[in-house]
């Protein structure tokens, strides 16, 4: 008895609705991946002196970053079912914060705090209004949308600042150096996106990310910090927002109070097309990487293909549908 | 109650009153539950089932009265407060996370982890172990990798008793569980119940439906605005007679 007990056990643990096949066919994330392969396929057939080089390579991984890292912030706003439409600005701040610090005789390191202390700030207030305030994520992060880039313009007196003081060149090889013939925040993206996988994955706090965004009622219900995990995540996507906008300020050498404009929009691309789900409850490290390597791609063909760059937001418009088609198409399936 | 039989409650409600303002929604009610005893809670809209309850799961405290546990005066603060005291409750909505798996759900808020503080992970093979454990207790074939969305009415209400069994609970509480199924899952549903009931579990049934009540329960208890109108044993009592107590026909038995 109590062997055949134990056996049964062990079979029904390890039984799953899905194979990991079908659980792969069905996801989005996976076809974004396809679509990737083969638009790079086309791109090296189409344009075999310009798209599968070594510069051209070492500039789509660099380009990509950007948006990536802030994208890996968001998708835990995301998973809980929020929004966080405030984080080009939060970049374009805590770009600021780290150009007038470092412009004014700050070190590097110095720099760096006092940026991430304030994208921090930015999601404490974000994450305290949502949370506790109970005001809708979309309204909130609109009305930081705002502020935190006249805070910016405030702070920098609207100048452009390519002086970064003492560190000058710390700060430029940071965001603009390369390593092994790797651009240097290729590796910083690839670092935070391990660091979020594993978070999401394998932690109580990541378990309750996705709790609060399947069913918010349920986890309080169950007893589960909601209130303090949303200030969290907010507090995470807009220290990933500064986090960018210091590589970024590396990279370009030079800030101006427009960094970082319809940056958001680009990110909230980049989550959806990955896979992450706006009503909540779904969402990836992986999918995030996707979503923006597959914008970054279409921006970098159409150039390279010689299209009119007026085309680019019609492709990436085309993108976000066919990518959420496959969640539709599966949706209406399990209906019927 | 024979003295030979005479076990100690393991829930007792002495003279238990909830008033908001000039409404008495629960006026002076004592009950008291026994280990392993399935105790039908009855009576129509309003007539004080769900305040009861709530009192009971730590929602909010009494106006006047007393609760003990095991013979202990017991204060329930908070939902926790009722949890470490032993008190597990069913929500009618069941309350679980669409996008999560069986065994998550089983384990939200009391995820088993491995390691040490901060750098301690989700113990999934424990997790999925022990939710698969459970589930055969309750002879259910609900699968711990599997998600909610894709499960029966049935198998959700599998889960959400399983995971009031996580904590060995003296009492569980269920709201309706058979009140959005089909027949042939409340026939499951009604099985749970009774494998929950063989472990020596008090479970307080609130429902609607008389034949579930009649099918597991020794006891029915009716409330009518606010009072405890009757308190019979399931084979001394029919339907009939409940119905009557419940809708005021039959003013009160003993």
């Amino acid at each position: 008895m109590a062997s055949t007990t134990s056996s049964s056990l062990e079979q029904i643990i390890g039984k799953q609705e899905m194979t990991w096949v079908t659980r792969v066919l069905r996801s989005q994330t996976f076809w974004v991946i396809v679509a990737i392969i083969c638009a790079c396929i086309y791109l090296s057939l189409a344009a075999p002196n310009s798209f599968p080089t070594l510069k051209n390579f070492y500039n789509i991984t660099r380009n990509f970053t950007f948006t990536a890292i802030i994208a890996l912030g968001m998708t835990f706003v995301i998973i809980t079912g929020g929004i966080d439409l405030s984080v080009g600005s939060t970049l374009c701040l805590s770009s600021m914060v780290l150009a007038v610090t470092m412009h004014n005789g700050a070190s590097l390191e110095l720099g760096i705090v006092y940026s991430l202390l304030s994208g921090l700030a930015v999601g404490l207030f974000n994450g305290i209004f949502v949370a506790y305030l109970k005001y809708p994520p979309f309204v909130v992060t609109l009305g930081m949308l705002s502020i935190a880039r006249s805070i910016a313009m405030v702070v920098s007196a609207n100048q452009t600042l390519f002086q970064f003081g003492p560190d000058h060149s710390r700060l430029l090889a940071l965001g603009g150096g390369a390593t092994f013939g790797i651009s240097n925040p290729v590796f910083y993206t690839v670092i935070l996106a391990l660091v979020v996988g594993f978070v999401l994955r394998f932690t109580r706090f990541g378990r309750y990310v996705f709790a609060i965004g399947g069913n918010e009622h349920a986890a309080t219900l169950a007893g589960l910090p909601v209130r303090g995990v949303k200030v969290a995540v907010y507090c995470v996507s807009s220290l990933a927002a500064a986090l960018a906008g210091i590589v970024e300020t590396g990279w370009l050498g030079a800030v101006t109070t427009n960094i970082g404009t319809g940056m958001e929009l680009q990110v909230i691309a980049a989550a959806v097309i990955g896979g992450a789900s706006l009503v909540g409850g779904a969402g990836t490290a992986l999918g995030a990487l996707v979503g923006a390597a597959l914008l970054e791609i279409i921006r970098n063909s159409l150039g390279l293909l010689g299209i009119n760059a007026f085309w680019q937001g019609a492709f990436i418009g085309s993108a976000i549908l066919i990518a959420v088609a496959f969640e539709r198409v599966q949706q209406l399936r399990s209906r019927d | 109650m024979p003295l030979g039989l005479m076990r100690l409650p393991i829930l007792e409600l002495n003279n238990i009153s909830k008033h908001f303002g000039a409404i008495h929604a629960v006026n002076d009610v004592s009950l008291s539950l026994e280990p392993g005893e399935v105790v039908g809670l009855m009576g129509d809209n309003g007539a004080g089932k769900s305040t009861l309850v709530k009192m009971i799961a730590g929602n909010f405290p009494p106006t006047a009265g007393q609760i003990r546990i095991e013979g202990q005066d017991v204060h329930l603060a908070h939902p926790v407060a009722a949890r470490r005291a032993g008190i597990e409750i069913v929500h009618q909505d069941l309350a679980l996370c669409n996008n999560l798996t069986a065994a998550a759900n089983v384990f939200l808020g009391r995820e088993a982890r491995k390691g040490v503080g901060p750098l301690s992970v989700l113990d999934y093979p424990y997790m999925y172990k022990k939710a698969g454990e459970l589930f055969m207790e309750l002879k259910s074939e609900t699968r711990p990798r599997d998600l909610i969305k894709q499960m029966s009415g049935g198998q959700r209400q599998a889960v959400a008793i399983a995971r009031t069994m996580l904590s060995k609970p003296k009492v569980v509480l269920m709201d309706e569980p058979t009140a959005a199924i089909s027949v042939r899952q409340v026939a499951e549903v009604l099985n749970h119940i009774r494998q929950l009931r063989d472990q020596g579990v008090a479970i307080v049934l609130i429902s609607h439906r008389m034949p579930d009540v009649f099918a597991v329960g020794d006891r029915v208890i009716v409330l009518r605005r606010g009072r405890k109108v009757a308190d019979k044993r399931i084979k001394d009592s029919s339907p009939e007679e409940v119905t009557g107590l419940i809708t005021g026909a039959i003013e009160q038995v003993a």
